[in-house]
């Protein structure tokens, strides 16, 4: 892909940080709104597809080690087992929730009925969304990058 | 409780976890050195067999035992995944993380100079992993999970070799096959999920009732699962992509392959085992018409298989063919017991069946092996490209005349013992099934001489004047299954009162397998 006129590359960048913090919001309040990493992390990589349409293949790798990208795609999945091992540890129960009710981190006890969500509870679910989110970040903008790749390869003839 | 004992009561977890947190750690270890990345794979599959190790001795003594995923103890409603542990899913986990070490033994020589290998040993311990999954779930849903990762893990390793067209065809064809068989699988768990409101194998076995939607369930699993295991009319995969991919991957899609052959036991021995016995038309019991289907479809398979086989002179893609006929022979067992259900040969018929799948793991893979060390060595497929190799390759030479006989089912090797089993129990059944299946055996061995005949006999090619034998590490692969196909074939008793005869019984008791969850409500 090769890069676009001005106008494209202004609004990227206008938009590049608003899709960014909203992909983060839905991956970082996946136990309490709809979504979760997986969608959020989509959201993401959406927003990097933004840059790569916008300023072409090339800056962008220039830019991402595609072996570091693997590297944390593999982060995130050790993470999510990490967490369940963790389960097995602290609470004898596989993906056993740890966390939850313990007071300390993701550990408040949600109040019952008509209440504002409560950010701090979920157990280990936000941490699991996180490590999800990691990975999908990770694994879809490689996929992306490769589709990219693929494509400029084949303009270059 | 001691470590042992809380490790032993988490093993059926970590019997999973293990090759799934491995499989994400070896492209990081990859990054250290390639050498400490190609060990760690191995030590993990190790450790993995250790705790199958564990599990096994445990089950086959005490009794088979349940494990909940997420919470202490079971709890009304079943909405909990479980693992259900017996003698048979150990015997399976065994075979299955043999054939996953052997693989990485045999492909630290095989692909040492081909790149892409971080991602080659991921692929290899999620379809162990997806394998082992497979194998030891209790939940039905749980069951489809795992058989989809194998899928798609399965059809990434198929193309390894992708810079050859054909690799990526055979993926391809892979894919969309499994993806079907897979979709039938799904359709049929929600079925059954409509039906009953449960996904646990043993409440749905509880709650079966054999009606006009059971009888589609069943039909749906038995093709798809049977599409998976390399039935006869729906094999059409098994050449292309045994045939087109490292034979050190063979042996894991192999494994594959076994678990959904194991999903068929599972599915008719303990989720219809209830209702075999419900008469359907004419007064004809379910369990006879289900067992002579398979029976005939088996026959077809097994037909199919040497008869193709005769005629390839691709050595890889001939191997493959015999491996459907083994695949038939599997499927004749289990038909018969299916179809004489309650007799004491259809006991026997299914000890034949269920060892016969551990002697399919084995003579297949040891004849894929030896072929993969044909191909390293010579860099050609076609037998008619090589000739008189024995001169240079004399372990090779002699793995492969034990493949061979063991393959063909002669005495003092392991086919033997299994064929011996199932001839036994057909011909009470038929005489005619058991000609099909002794004549079937004999085609294998034509076979094979064929195939010793003109790759190891002969003149001596000029090309292949200073061909050498193959690595160590390949011998050492190759060494280990026959070592396994000859102890197999002297002392089957040891195996077959150890390992086969409490699988058997594990199958055929569903009673036992439903009480363990239900009854414990």
């Amino acid at each position: 892909m090769s890069e676009m006129t001005k106008i494209v590359k202004t609004t990227a960048n206008i938009l590049f940080p608003f899709t960014m913090i909203f992909g983060l919001y839905v991956i970082a309040h996946g136990h309490l709104t709809p979504g979760g990493g997986f969608q959020g992390g989509a959201i993401v990589v959406s927003g990097c597809a933004l840059l790569l349409v916008a300023y072409g293949s090339s800056w962008v790798f220039d830019r991402i080690k595609d072996k570091r990208l693997a590297a944390f795609e593999s982060l995130g999945a050790i993470g999510f087992i990490t967490i369940a091992f963790l389960g097995l540890m602290f609470s004898a129960v596989f993906f056993g929730n740890f966390l939850a009710g313990s007071g300390s981190l993701f550990g408040t006890t949600p109040a019952t009925g008509s209440t504002l969500a409560d950010f701090n509870t979920g157990g280990v679910l936000p941490l699991m969304n996180f490590a999800v989110g990691v990975k999908v970040i990770a694994g879809l903008f490689v996929i992306v990058l490769v589709m990219a790749y693929a494509s400029s390869t084949k303009e270059w003839g | 409780m001691t470590f042992l004992e809380t490790l032993l009561a988490h093993s059926p977890a970590l019997v999973i976890a293990t090759p799934l947190l491995s499989a994400f750690l070896v492209p990081l270890v990859g990054r250290i050195s390639p050498r400490i990345r190609d060990i760690f794979a191995l030590v993990m599959l190790g450790v993995t067999g250790c705790f199958i190790g564990l599990l096994a001795s445990d089950v086959l003594s005490h009794g088979s035992r349940v494990y909940v995923f997420g919470a202490k103890n079971l709890s009304v409603p079943l909405v909990r995944i479980l693992f259900e542990v017996d003698s048979m899913g150990m015997f399976m986990a065994i075979i299955t993380v043999m054939l996953a070490g052997i693989a990485v033994i045999y492909s630290w020589s095989f692909l040492q100079k081909q790149d892409g290998l971080d991602k080659y040993y991921t692929l290899l311990l999620l379809v162990t992993t997806s394998a082992l999954g497979m194998e030891l779930t209790g939940d039905i849903f749980n069951f489809f999970v795992f058989l989809e990762i194998s899928c798609i893990a399965s059809c990434a390793l198929i193309a390894f070799w992708v810079e050859e067209g054909e690799a990526l065809e055979a993926a391809f064809k892979y894919i969309v096959v499994s993806s079907i068989g897979a979709l039938f699988v799904l359709f049929a768990i929600g079925l059954l999920y409509a039906q009953y409101n449960a996904l646990n194998i043993a409440t749905l076995a509880h709650l079966l009732q054999f009606s006009f939607l059971d009888k589609i369930i069943l039909v749906l699993l038995l093709v798809s699962l049977g599409m998976k295991a390399g039935l006869a009319p729906m094999h059409m995969w098994i050449p292309d992509s045994y045939g087109r991919t490292p034979p050190s991957i063979v042996l894991l899609i192999m494994s594959a392959t076994l678990a959904s052959f194991y999903g068929i036991l599972r599915v008719i021995f303990t989720m219809y085992g209830n209702v075999l016995t419900t008469p359907l038309r004419f007064s004809l019991p379910a369990h006879l018409i289900i067992g002579w289907i398979l029976i005939a479809l088996a026959i077809v398979s097994i037909l199919i298989g040497v008869i193709m086989a005769l005629i390839q002179t691709d050595l890889l893609r001939l191997i493959a063919y015999a491996a459907v006929a083994e695949i038939g022979y599997m499927f004749l067992a289990i038909g018969t017991s299916i179809a004489a259900l309650g007799t004491t040969y259809a006991t026997v018929a299914l000890q034949g069946g269920v060892l016969h799948i551990l002697n399919d793991a084995i003579d297949i893979g040891l004849l894929f092996l030896v072929a993969g060390a044909i191909y390293f060595v010579a860099k050609k497929r076609s037998l008619d490209d090589i000739s008189g190799l024995a001169r240079n390759m004399k372990y090779t030479t002699v793995f492969f005349i034990i493949g061979l006989l063991a393959v063909a089912g002669m005495p003092p090797l392991n086919g033997f013992t299994s064929k011996f089993l199932i001839y036994e129990s057909v011909y009470q059944v038929n005489p005619i099934l058991s000609i099909i299946a002794l004549l079937g055996s004999i085609l294998l061995l034509a076979v094979f001489i064929k195939v010793f005949y003109a790759a190891f006999l002969g003149p001596e090619l000029p090309e292949l004047k200073d061909v050498k034998e193959a690595p160590r590490s390949m011998l050492l692969a190759m060494g280990f299954l026959a070592a396994l196909a000859v102890c197999i074939g002297l002392f089957p008793n040891i195996f077959l009162d150890a390992l086969v005869k409490p699988a058997a019984t594990a199958l055929l008791d569903h009673a036992q397998y439903i009480n363990m969850v239900v009854g414990g409500l």
